[in-house]
């Protein structure tokens, strides 16, 4: 199934980068703040989260200072929700390509999760100011932030395919999302250190795929904090199996969105 | 020796009407209200089918018109084989690149340029980013719109919109073009630049399969038509022959003829009534449909009750905008001197109906010397006249041509050039 999947997305893979440049220009077209306002999203957050969580909630943060503690957090966040949000919305909100041109109908997903990647990038930069800032320098680890990449990617991915293929059917997802994001933001360390996590949930919290790969971002600028390979381990894990049941569902309903949509 | 360019075989689409209600939450439990435990019998599941046992062959560099009468099936035949949507049950083979023209514009996003919406519709459509950029310059001066290249699309007009999608779509060069009544929209000037290009393509040696209710573009470009009715494939053969048929059933027969006996409310002394009209062939038998430049009869029935003096009969033949387009009258170049009592008929024969096409109506008058009126119509027959390939030319004549339209030729002489500037200007 895989090279099929591959074979395809290398055929179409000129399609793939115009819809992905379409979605990265129009994004902030008609903007004063243009691009900025890739930086000024996580940016905020992170300032609120400082002072609500770390200064009045005084939250255990890692021995960090709280900006950088939340903003290594928020960023890989950030790229999730917004890719969820957009993704799954993707094959009903371009409904009238799907309806009168073939072309494989994972593109449409799949751009939308790499348009994000462009936010991301432009938020490292900023992140990198960040840590120059506080004068942290992260060591060895810095090399797994890009590595960490590729899994977000994916397991945003798998889910954004599952979530966009119900969605054709059953609008209620729509509503859903936003919702279900804010539930999964609590679950995830971000606002809080996993090393917070009391021992009897700690298996709980395992079966979110995105906190290990979370947690390991974070882990990766900080030398002091110890990489927890066993959640990571467990995160990957559940990461492909995830992309896999989401592609093997959207592939499985495909044949049908062109009449449902 | 050809090649198949498409193979259909016994496809069948089949849809279900009404909504999706799949097991909305909702729906059940206000069955559940309504109804109690009663096993009420849930609602049969209706379904369509749109295509229903299709089966024919295209050869490579066929082109193939597809006509039918809206909801027949015609552009879902075209979705499935383009693969936006699959079959119920059948098969379909397509050999060779396929591009489909099934809505004009597709993809563009308002926000972006016309420069940047020119490669994202390409793209979309199956091009090539090179193959964009080597042929960006044709597009934009086939479309008309080199000022406005940097503006955001969405503030075009219809009508740029419009050539601009064309235009990225008539550079696509596909082994198989699929095009979809995109035709229909536009002006007069659009339409004719759309045929040509179809003409064009199609003289290239590519497979094309073009579904329109343009008669005369069907007929002058396809070599081949199909007729599709009800989902199913009702006629296969020539184009002339097919739109014949085709016309024959959807023109309302009874239009071209019509029984005036019972209109109560017409003017005149009735000493001499208009009974029936009707319109015939030059072989005298009842037509099923009038096209421009034919050749008929109009044939007035009526029914004096008294000997009539010198009568006049007046056919007036107006356009839906009510513009007077021709009298006939008989007081001029037909006189009449008696009627006698009794039924009878007058015929009107038209050599070549000038007409261009579009919907007319009759009003029908009778007079005497006097002025007597006897009977007056008004408004009491319509009709419609059908576009034909009247030239011969390959190009149909339409509405934009104006209302009637003259036999003629044409005949080009140039003279021969003559040097008569003087030397000095010539060597300037």
């Amino acid at each position: 199934m895989y090279g099929e999947v591959l074979r395809e997305y290398w055929m179409y893979r000129e399609l793939f980068y115009f819809l992905a440049w379409r979605d990265v220009k129009v994004r902030y077209k008609q903007t004063v703040l243009g691009i900025g306002w890739a930086i000024i999203q996580p940016f905020l957050s992170m300032i609120v989260f400082t002072i609500l969580f770390g200064k009045l909630g005084k939250m255990p943060n890692d021995g960090i200072p709280y900006p950088v503690f939340y903003f290594a957090a928020l960023l890989p966040w950030m790229y999730f929700s917004t890719t969820l949000s957009t993704s799954s919305n993707s094959l009903v909100s371009n409904a009238n390509l799907i309806t009168k041109v073939y072309f494989p109908r994972m593109i449409l997903p799949s751009s939308s999760a790499v348009s994000g990647l462009v936010d991301f990038s432009i938020g490292c930069v900023l992140l990198v100011g960040i840590l120059a800032y506080y004068q942290m320098s992260p060591g060895w680890g810095i090399l797994l932030w890009p590595l960490m990449i590729m899994p977000l990617v994916v397991l945003a991915l798998g889910v954004s395919m599952m979530l966009a293929a119900l969605n054709v059917r059953y609008r209620d997802i729509k509503y859903t999302v936003p919702f279900f994001l804010q539930i999964w933001l609590f679950v995830t360390p971000v606002i809080y250190p996993s090393s917070m996590v009391p021992e009897k949930f700690r298996a709980l919290m395992a079966l979110n795929p995105l906190a290990g790969i979370i947690d390991t971002f974070r882990a990766s600028i900080v030398p002091e904090k110890p990489i927890d390979w066993q959640l990571l381990t467990g995160s990957l894990l559940l990461t492909v199996v995830i992309f896999s049941a989401g592609c093997a569902y959207f592939r499985k309903t495909e044949r049908s969105f062109a009449d449902i949509v | 020796m050809s090649n198949t360019a498409i193979r259909v075989d016994n496809l069948s689409k089949q849809y279900r009407i009404g909504e999706l209600h799949e097991d909305l939450f909702q729906e059940r439990f206000i069955n559940w209200l309504k109804h109690g435990f009663r096993r009420n019998g849930a609602k049969p599941v209706e379904t369509i089918f749109a295509l229903k046992d299709v089966s024919f062959e295209v050869r490579e560099g066929e082109i193939l018109g597809i006509i039918g009468r809206n909801g027949a099936g015609k552009s879902t035949l075209l979705s499935v084989l383009s693969k936006i949507t699959y079959p119920t049950s059948g098969n379909v083979k397509v050999n060779g690149r396929l591009g489909a023209l099934l809505a004009v514009g597709t993809g563009f996003h308002g926000d972006l340029t016309g420069r940047e919406n020119i490669f994202l519709n390409g793209s979309i459509l199956g091009m090539k980013k090179t193959e964009i950029n080597a042929k960006l310059e044709e597009i934009v001066s086939f479309a008309g719109v080199e000022k406005f290249l940097d503006t955001p699309v969405k503030h075009y007009s219809t009508g740029m919109y419009l050539r601009l999608g064309f235009a990225v779509a008539a550079h696509l060069e596909p082994d198989i073009l699929l095009v979809d009544e995109v035709l229909a929209v536009g002006d007069a000037a659009f339409q004719k630049k759309c045929l040509n290009v179809m003409n064009e393509l199609g003289g290239g040696g590519r497979t094309v399969l073009f579904v329109s209710h343009n008669m005369a573009a069907i007929e002058s470009l396809c070599s081949r038509a199909l007729w599709i009715e009800n989902g199913q494939l009702h006629m296969d053969g020539r184009p002339k022959d097919v739109i014949e048929a085709y016309l024959a059933t959807n023109t309302d027969t009874a239009r071209l003829a019509a029984d005036f006996t019972r209109i109560q409310a017409r003017r005149g002394h009735g000493g001499v009534k208009f009974t029936k009209a009707e319109f015939l062939g030059s072989d005298g038998e009842p037509l099923k449909f009038i096209s421009s430049g034919d050749a008929l009869i109009l044939r007035l029935h009526y029914e004096a009750l008294q000997q009539i003096v010198s009568p006049e009969f007046d056919i007036s033949i107006y356009s839906t905008l009510g513009i007077l387009i021709t009298r006939f009258s008989t007081a001029v170049d037909y006189e009449i001197s008696l009627i006698c009592p009794g039924a009878g008929w007058i015929d009107l024969q038209i050599d070549c109906l000038n007409f261009l096409p579009g919907r007319y109506y009759l009003s029908l008058t009778l007079k005497t010397q006097g002025p007597i009126l006897h009977d007056d119509l008004e408004h009491c027959l319509e009709f419609e006249v059908e576009s034909s390939d009247f030239y011969g030319s390959g190009k149909g004549i339409s509405r934009y041509y104006g209302i009637v339209f003259l036999p003629r030729k044409w005949r080009l002489t140039t003279l021969p050039h003559q040097n008569k500037f003087p030397l000095e200007l010539r060597y300037q």
